[in-house]
């Protein structure tokens, strides 16, 4: 960003924030974690006028996942013949009892992927391991999922499964705008989810709760004009879907992405770490896909439960709501720090704690 | 995770492909990017090509994450 371009953005968002009417804070929300990193990096906050204040909702794919989940995958990586193959991200967030980083060491078996191709691979190199992929991540990350799946039944590849735990983004917005709890006025739309969903799905969410929804590229630029974007359609008492990442993002997404999606997976009741149960945002694999589906497999309940899981004091669960800013839980910069990780909001690169901890407040 | 980078199609064969991404050859998935072809430019998110992107949207989000590596 050059000085020129953040003087002119300064001057937009001022005036448009005038001009909204009232005088109460004017609370946009983030969703995506590479946002959160953008704006936590850049001093984004800092930028804006008092009145403007951004907060980060439930955007960061490891960060969401139920501990349920969690601990479910480190069951499976303590199983004779199973290898959970995973995310870098993952291995560190800790479960109730263990994390995959622990249970690798007490002799578990955990492989870290960059792709769930690398999953694929190891399921053809090692015909006596049950090659289980934590399948974790939103639309962006689904279609991948969803592809592997097919790529491993045209193949007759036996010994790969999946433990979906991918989400839909849109009913984590419709949950926390229905819950009334935490102040949302608008909503800076993620980029690269957007990339595969369209800007239209937006449309249900800003019209039934009159909240403007705007697309973002992850450039500090990007997340400015985002801003500008929402502020001025709020001071003309509009709601409407808007997109500044054009380049892209289409209304209509990537068709074929969403076709894999829907024909791999169908929509499930899934649990949300911070948000509890929320009806249709979860990715169950369909019923004609069961040999690839590792919880119908090994006879894992599913969803899991989340009773009994704990979380130690984590308040991971009410910084992904938004309801709290990461230095407000007592544990922050003190007990869990990115060395040391309690929730997985420090754990992850994409996390809010992780982010503030780097990046400090602005 | 939410993070997609520029690429460029080097090699495909049916719907797999290796990407230059910044100097790195990659495989990538390019099932969900029908239409591509080598030497297009494609965001690729965890191994898979989500979308084509124009060589300028390219250059601009690359001269981005040079930037941000210099800052990181």
């Amino acid at each position: 960003m050059t000085g020129a371009n953040v003087e002119q953005w300064k001057r937009d968002i001022t005036a448009a924030a005038e001009a909204i009417p009232g005088s109460g804070q004017v609370v946009l929300m983030e969703i995506c974690g590479t946002h959160t990193v953008a704006i936590r990096r850049s001093g984004l906050r800092a930028l804006l006028p008092k009145r403007v204040r951004l907060v980060s909702g439930p955007g960061c794919p490891v960060c969401v996942t139920s501990q349920g989940v969690i601990d479910a995958l480190v069951d499976l990586a303590g199983r004779d013949g199973v290898t959970v193959a995973t995310f870098g991200d993952m291995v560190r967030v800790p479960g109730t009892r263990s994390s995959l980083e622990r249970k690798k060491a007490a002799g578990g078996r955990v492989a870290i992927c960059y792709s769930v191709l690398d999953a694929l691979d190891l399921a053809r190199k090692r015909p006596d391991q049950l090659v289980v992929f934590a399948a974790v991540g939103f639309e962006t990350t689904a279609p991948g999922s969803a592809v592997a799946v097919e790529m491993a039944r045209a193949e007759g590849l036996p010994n790969f499964a999946i433990l979906s735990a991918h989400k839909w983004v849109i009913p984590a917005m419709d949950a926390l705008l229905a819950g009334g709890e935490v102040r949302i006025d608008g909503f800076i739309c993620p980029g690269h989810v957007s990339v595969i969903i369209g800007s239209r799905a937006y449309e249900p969410i800003a019209a039934r709760y009159r909240r403007p929804c705007v697309v973002a590229g992850f450039s500090a630029e990007q997340v400015l004009a985002g801003v500008a974007a929402i502020l001025k359609q709020l001071a003309a008492g509009e709601a409407r879907v808007g997109n500044v990442y054009a380049e892209a993002v289409r209304p209509e997404g990537n068709p074929e992405a969403l076709a894999r999606i829907h024909r791999v997976f169908e929509p499930a009741d899934a649990a949300w770490r911070g948000l509890g149960t929320i009806p249709a945002s979860g990715m169950d694999l369909r019923a004609e896909f069961a040999e690839f589906d590792a919880a119908r497999r090994l006879g894992l309940p599913w969803p899991p439960s989340e009773a009994g899981t704990s979380e130690r004091g984590c308040r991971c669960g009410d910084v992904i709501r938004g309801a709290i800013e990461p230095h407000e839980c007592p544990l922050f910069g003190r007990a869990c720090t990115p060395v040391h990780p309690i929730g997985p909001c420090m754990v992850s690169r994409e996390g809010s704690c992780q982010a503030e901890y780097k990046y400090g407040r602005a | 995770m939410c993070l997609a980078v520029p690429g460029r199609i080097v090699t495909k064969e049916e719907t797999v492909g290796v990407v230059d991404v910044r100097g790195n050859r990659l495989r990538a998935g390019l099932a969900l990017v029908l239409e591509a072809e080598v030497g297009d430019w494609v965001l690729v998110h965890a191994g898979f090509a989500i979308t084509t992107i124009t060589p300028q949207d390219a250059a601009e989000t690359n001269a981005l994450l040079d930037q941000m590596e210099g800052i990181g």
